[in-house]
């Protein structure tokens, strides 16, 4: 295991912000620690990287326990969400601080920061401040800087929050290609559950400071642990006291063996995608079911608003029981449904 | 200068809230900048001039004649050596503060920014007197204990030091904490995980940051420290080439008869009206490199 933490506990005041976090990181691989805002996945992260001390428990890196050790001495590469740039040096100076710091020669060091900037796409940039490079450019020679060190592990908390939408997919593609070049063991932290489900080996969810559930993205996504894990991994819906995924439901405009009557109450169109939400005959005040299907599917079975159809969760469907008479608002946090 | 201003401020600092510019179609905008002008002038550069138009009502020779003068001399060489050490003390002590009062959050630390505030709204002829309360040799609270061992405070270089050091107290820090709280603490963190050291870091990455504003911090306190008059003339006592510096050099010569005299204070205010000045044109020279980076 490249980081083992056993035991470790954070608190703001009263505010804690993790208890009693045990966490093994293979190395090697690229993990996400993912959760909503607030939840203590930076903190946790700050702690690896001896940023913040923890209040209790231990830190193990590469088999050495750093649970005292100060930042500079973990050989850690960080990474901001804002870049921490060093505004007064160039891109070159920049990667190259780390080795400055640890005294190696200078040709080694143009040497290196050569191969990480050609490494990162910023050759031609070596000379220009950080001022004048985009978001997404900056981002990538903070990664380049941390590299340098050839730090045991890296660690980036929230890469790519900063960046535009557009840029952020491409950066999210070229760390995953990136880590598959220089296989260290990288640990970043993020809120967007499709980053986290394209780039990462492992995913650790991270709630009110305990961690809901560790896995590959596919385990998590089909066999999730928890109301508050499935909810944060992808849209979900109520059905008959069960929570399920809006695309694993059936909808058939005649009866058929087990299913739910409803009527479409409404059907909006985004894209390719199309969403409906379905009143059910027996459930009238309860919230409609969201059912989303393909345009192509839709127009096929002449879903449309007000048609009568018969809803049922497809077969293998990741299902989760409520608390019978629960309502959707009550067990999905509100950003799980905004994902 | 206004145009130059607002072009020059407006893509560079884009957070800094909107330059709002007034295009030249309103006589407002002349009216304004004739109303300014006419402040100045009548408030600084007129009175100002005239203190060179006095200096040199007699011809170039009788200024020389006052340079020469040792008690000249002296008050100078004084004032100098008093004003850099007010700066040094401030510098190192502003750094401190300023680093204190913006990456911490203590008990009591609204109550020390405000009390930083202190030297700029009490008269300085208060801090003196304050300052032989405590350090005075035969009525001081600490004083007497001092002096016996063989410091004298009042009276004394150290008194003037300390007077000048405390009424330019806020300018290093009044100019430190906006660019430290603006830069935030990130990229001291990135120097730390890359391996510096906190001092490496500090000075590596935040100093670099903070150098235009602590210079010109430096410079606020330099042109304070060179003229400062009220607090210094109390805890000095004024004696010519003991403790005399230049400012107290001015008054006394102003108040002595004889156009010599007068001279010689004239010719020791414009030269410290001089040296402010030239030191706040270098470093505003100097400062829109900072913007460009």
């Amino acid at each position: 295991m490249s980081i083992k933490i056993t035991g470790v506990g954070k608190r703001f005041g009263d505010f804690v912000a993790l208890s009693d976090i045990d966490l093994d990181i293979p190395t090697g691989q690229l993990t996400a620690l993912l959760g909503p805002s607030g939840g203590g996945k930076s903190t946790l992260l700050r702690i690896i990287a001896g940023l913040e001390l923890s209040d209790t428990g231990t830190v193990e890196i590469e088999g050495t326990d750093a649970t005292d050790l100060p930042a500079q001495k973990r050989n850690v590469g960080f990474v901001f969400q804002h870049y921490a740039a060093f505004r007064h040096m160039n891109v070159a100076a920049n990667v190259g601080y780390g080795l400055k710091i640890r005294k190696r020669p200078k040709k080694e060091i143009a040497a290196k920061v050569q191969e990480l900037l050609a490494l990162v796409h910023l050759s031609q940039f070596a000379d220009r401040l950080p001022s004048q490079l985009s978001g997404g450019q900056r981002q990538r020679m903070a990664l380049a800087r941390a590299l340098a060190i050839e730090p045991k592990v890296l660690l980036l908390d929230e890469p790519f929050g900063a960046l535009d939408a557009k840029v952020r997919k491409e950066l999210r593609a070229w760390l995953r290609r990136l880590h598959d070049e220089v296989h260290v063991t990288t640990v970043f932290v993020t809120h967007d559950q499709e980053e986290a489900l394209e780039v990462a080996d492992q995913i650790v969810v991270i709630n009110d400071g305990s961690i809901e559930q560790i896995g590959s993205p596919d385990e998590l996504y089909d066999t999730p642990a928890s109301e508050f894990v499935m909810s944060f991994l992808g849209p979900v819906t109520l059905l008959d006291g069960r929570l399920v995924r809006p695309h694993d439901i059936e909808v058939v405009a005649v009866p058929f063996p087990d299913s739910y009557a409803g009527r479409i109450v409404q059907s909006s169109r985004v894209g390719f995608e199309v969403r409906l939400e379905v009143a059910l005959v027996d459930a009238p005040d309860a919230a409609p079911v969201l059912i989303t299907l393909t345009r192509a599917e839709a127009t096929a079975k002449r879903l449309e608003e007000g048609a009568q159809v018969w809803i049922k969760p497809v077969e293998g469907a990741s299902q989760i029981a409520v608390p019978s008479g629960a309502t959707i608002s009550e067990v999905v946090p509100v950003s799980g449904l905004a994902g | 200068m206004a145009d130059s201003l607002t072009t020059s401020a407006a893509p560079t600092r884009p957070a800094r809230g909107k330059v709002v510019t007034v295009r030249s179609r309103s006589p407002f905008r002349w009216v304004l900048r004739l109303i300014v002008i006419a402040y100045l002038f009548f408030l600084v550069i007129w009175p100002v001039t005239l203190v060179a138009k006095a200096t040199f009502s007699r011809g170039l020779a009788p200024v020389l004649d006052a340079l020469q003068q040792p008690e000249v001399i002296f008050a100078f060489k004084l004032t100098l050596s008093v004003a850099f050490w007010a700066v040094v003390i401030n510098t190192a002590f502003g750094i401190v503060v300023s680093l204190l009062l913006v990456r911490y959050t203590f008990p009591g630390r609204r109550a020390l920014s405000a009390m930083i505030d202190v030297p700029l709204s009490v008269s300085p002829i208060v801090v003196g007197l304050a300052l032989l309360l405590v350090y005075s040799g035969r009525t001081g609270w600490i004083g007497g204990a001092l002096e016996s061992a063989g410091l004298q405070v009042i009276y004394a270089p150290p008194g003037i030091i300390m007077a000048t050091a405390f009424v330019s107290l806020p300018l290093v820090i009044r100019e430190l904490v906006p660019v430290l709280t603006e830069i935030g603490t990130d990229a001291e963190q990135a120097a730390r995980s890359l391996g510096a050291s906190p001092l490496q870091a500090f000075l590596s990455i935040t100093l670099p940051a903070i150098k235009w504003a602590l210079l010109y911090g430096v410079v606020l306190s330099l042109a304070r420290s060179l003229g400062e008059f009220g607090a210094v003339k109390i805890v000095s006592g004024g004696v010519a080439m003991r403790t005399q510096t230049a400012t107290l050099l001015v008054e006394e010569r102003y108040q002595q008869f004889g156009p010599e005299n007068t001279i010689t204070a004239y010719t020791a205010a414009l030269i410290l009206a001089l040296i402010a000045v030239l030191a706040l044109v270098v470093v505003t020279s100097l400062r829109p490199k900072e913007n460009s980076q």
